[in-house]
């Protein structure tokens, strides 16, 4: 990670969100400083994956914005995308493809000049690197998502979005994560993740999403 | 953005709207009828089969005006995310097919006596055979999907490229048919026009149009009222808060 | 720009290590087009009158083989969504996956026609014209097919789908294509005719990815 990241804000205000028809979580205000962490807790459906879908710009919110340094985020996707990294439930591996080749692909469609000396770096914080002439099918679970988690260190990125980063990983795999976010988060970087209980990061917020949930309903069709 | 729609103020409106539209279409149709089949003389070739005509050509009218409509409320549905755009959208489809269909046969019905044959690769008829099936993939793309909304997204995305293709499908229609069509089989549609012929058929047209107009205020209303049933049905599934208090960190 | 060249390596070095549809598409062509003897009739002139429309009207159905898989895939596994997070327009990552689709079935298709073309007796004058309408035509069918690719990711029966929504958009490029060939035939110029279908194809070039980078982020909503 470079540590030329100057410090920056992250917010969200208003945020309604809808799914299908369903209203899932409404008025949700959330903020992040540069070394930050938060996790998002709550129960199956408030939203946990749509937060974090919203946050990295797949899923536009029904209401709200997203500020980076006070800057709306609306109008500007790519720069965004630029910032952040995502982790969702897919692993996103090309069976075919090895592991070098799979990983070298999204670090450079990140960022066109991230070379191989973090491509290698990221493998071999993982534990990947002797498997980076091994085909995608060949991977067990954990090591797809290891694989996957090791996009987060072949390209730059301030915010880390994690949907259940930990979901396959063993100990020690939860382990190497949570130093590489420990180590993220000294450089200034920022995370938010959802998760089961088994990540420690020291000094994380908590964001409680079922007290979003909407308490009216949704007054459109109403 | 959802303060800007507001289906309470439509369903007035619309209710408030529609017996005079069914009026007036019961009115211009009854009318057009009468000129057509009685008043308006027979034309000198074709007969009495040229009465064909006061439903084929309002037909194809309504039909694109239709597609039109559908690609225009398409439009404001993507731009401004405004939900009745997509429910008005999502009902002229099948209303637009169904006149699209209405004129095929009548071209058919035509075609029997003028052409001797059921059916001629004339290139108005082919156009609006290809308009057809453009209604029938937005219809299908429209209901394909569990998430209604996301089908007519979809949808919506379709009928403005379908919308930007029609003249590019007409024009090269019209040239593959006056390649290939023998000069002697006239083109169905208006004959030299009389204007005790224009009388009736103007009638129709407008008369044909108010009639896409009350069916379309129907589907909505009905639309409207669906989303409602769903949004209570959610409701009911999901509950409201406060009624389960396990709230645990698990996801 | 890099990234352009990023996506279609990734895809084309996809097709090549998964045995790759282009042998599945050019292998249904030459099949296809070899059923209308049977048909038709072996008559060499009945052949050759109705060459070009046969050619025409079995790449077309070719050329639709592979259009589900063209976003399925990414779909399926999650890189879609990594693909629109990308820091640039996703439009352009269309036109990448839609160049790579191109390769893998639209040249085959080209190379693989005037063989066919000898089959179907076609006039000599008419291969030239068929290569130039092929070049100009099967990158249309796959920007219009991706758009429809696009619009169909998770939905109930999607490939027999894709089919109704994206072959009625292929007509003109079947009656501009055919009509250039036929006109070559006759010793006619085919000039207009051929500018015209490049002339679509320079129409369906932004407004196809565009189309098909909104459906996209559609599905992944």
């Amino acid at each position: 990670m470079t540590s030329e990241q100057a410090f920056s804000t992250f917010t969200a205000e208003g945020l309604v969100c809808v799914r299908g028809e369903r209203v899932v979580f409404t008025r949700l205000d959330l903020s992040l400083a540069s070394g930050e962490a938060m996790f998002l807790l709550g129960p199956n459906g408030s939203g946990k994956s749509s937060l974090l879908r919203v946050l990295a710009g797949l899923l536009k919110p029904a209401a709200g914005r997203l500020t980076w340094n006070h800057q709306a985020l609306a109008e500007d996707r790519e720069g965004h995308a630029a910032r952040i990294h995502y982790v969702g439930h897919h692993d996103a591996i090309k069976p075919v493809l090895s592991v070098m080749e799979n990983l070298r692909f999204w670090g450079r469609l990140h960022d066109p000049l991230a070379g191989d000396a973090a491509v290698k770096a990221a493998l071999e914080r993982f534990g990947l690197w002797h498997l980076r002439q091994v085909p995608g099918k060949l991977l067990s679970a954990g090591q797809k998502r290891r694989l996957n988690l090791a996009r987060l260190l072949a390209a730059p990125a301030s915010l880390w979005l994690l949907d259940e980063p930990s979901v396959a990983l063993d100990k020690a795999s939860v382990k190497t994560l949570e130093a590489v976010i420990a180590e993220h988060r000294a450089n200034g970087g920022m995370v938010i993740l959802s998760t089961h209980a088994d990540v420690s990061l020291p000094g994380a917020t908590e964001l409680h999403l079922d007290r979003f949930t909407p308490t009216t309903p949704p007054e459109f069709w109403a | 953005m959802h303060r800007f729609a507001n289906p309470a103020r439509f369903l007035r409106l619309a209710s408030v709207i529609q017996p005079w539209t069914a009026a007036v279409t019961l009115l211009l149709i009854g009318a057009g009828l009468y000129f057509g089949l009685l008043v308006s003389p027979a034309d000198y070739q074709q007969g009495e089969t040229v009465r064909i005509m006061y439903v084929h050509v309002p037909a194809a009218w309504v039909a694109m005006a239709a597609y039109s409509c559908m690609a225009g409320a398409s439009a404001v549905g993507l731009i401004w995310k405004h939900p009745l755009a997509d429910l008005i959208a999502k009902s002229a489809s099948p209303i637009g097919a169904s006149f699209t269909f209405l004129c095929l046969v009548t071209g058919s019905l035509w075609g029997k006596p003028m052409w001797g044959t059921w059916w001629a690769w004339d290139a108005r008829l082919t156009s609006m055979l290809i308009l057809f099936f453009l209604y029938l993939g937005h219809m299908a793309l429209l209901n394909a999907f569990d998430d209604p909304g996301r089908g007519m997204k979809a949808a919506a995305i379709l009928a403005l490229a379908g919308f930007v293709n029609v003249p590019v499908i007409k024009f090269s229609v019209d040239w593959w048919n006056t390649l290939h069509q023998p000069a002697s089989v006239t083109r169905l549609g208006m004959p030299k026009i009389d204007p005790s012929m224009l009388l009736p058929l103007l009638l129709m047209g407008v008369g044909f149009t108010m009639f896409f107009v009350t069916v379309l205020l129907l589907r909505v209303r009905l639309e409207v009222l669906a989303a409602k049933i769903r949004a209570i049905r959610l409701t009911q599934i999901h509950g409201m808060p406060g009624a389960d208090p396990s709230g645990e960190a698990l996801g | 720009m890099s990234r352009l060249s990023e996506i279609i390596r990734r895809d084309l070095r996809l097709a090549l290590r998964q045995g790759s549809d282009s042998v599945m598409v050019v292998t249904f062509f030459v099949l296809t087009v070899v059923l209308f003897p049977f048909g038709l009739g072996p008559e060499t002139n009945l052949l050759e009158r109705t060459s070009a429309g046969v050619l025409w009207v079995t790449a077309l159905l070719a050329s639709m083989l592979s259009l589900d898989r063209l976003f399925l895939a990414d779909y399926e596994d999650g890189s879609l969504e990594l693909l629109a997070l990308t820091p640039t327009a996703l439009e352009l990552l269309v036109i990448g996956k839609v160049v790579a689709h191109w390769l893998t079935t639209g040249l085959p298709l080209m190379v693989a026609a005037p063989v066919l073309a000898v089959l179907l007796h076609m006039h000599a004058d008419g291969f030239g014209t068929l290569l130039l309408t092929m070049l100009l035509g099967t990158p249309t069918l796959s920007l219009i097919g991706a758009m429809g690719a696009a619009l169909v990711l998770g939905a109930r029966r999607g490939g027999v789908l894709l089919s109704l929504l994206v072959l009625p958009l292929y007509v003109p490029v079947l009656i501009l294509g055919v009509g250039a060939i036929d006109a070559a035939v006759q010793g006619l110029p085919a000039d207009g005719l051929l500018l015209m279908l490049g002339g679509f194809l320079l129409g369906a070039l932004p407004l196809a990815p565009w189309a098909a980078a909104a459906a996209l982020r559609q599905a992944l909503e």
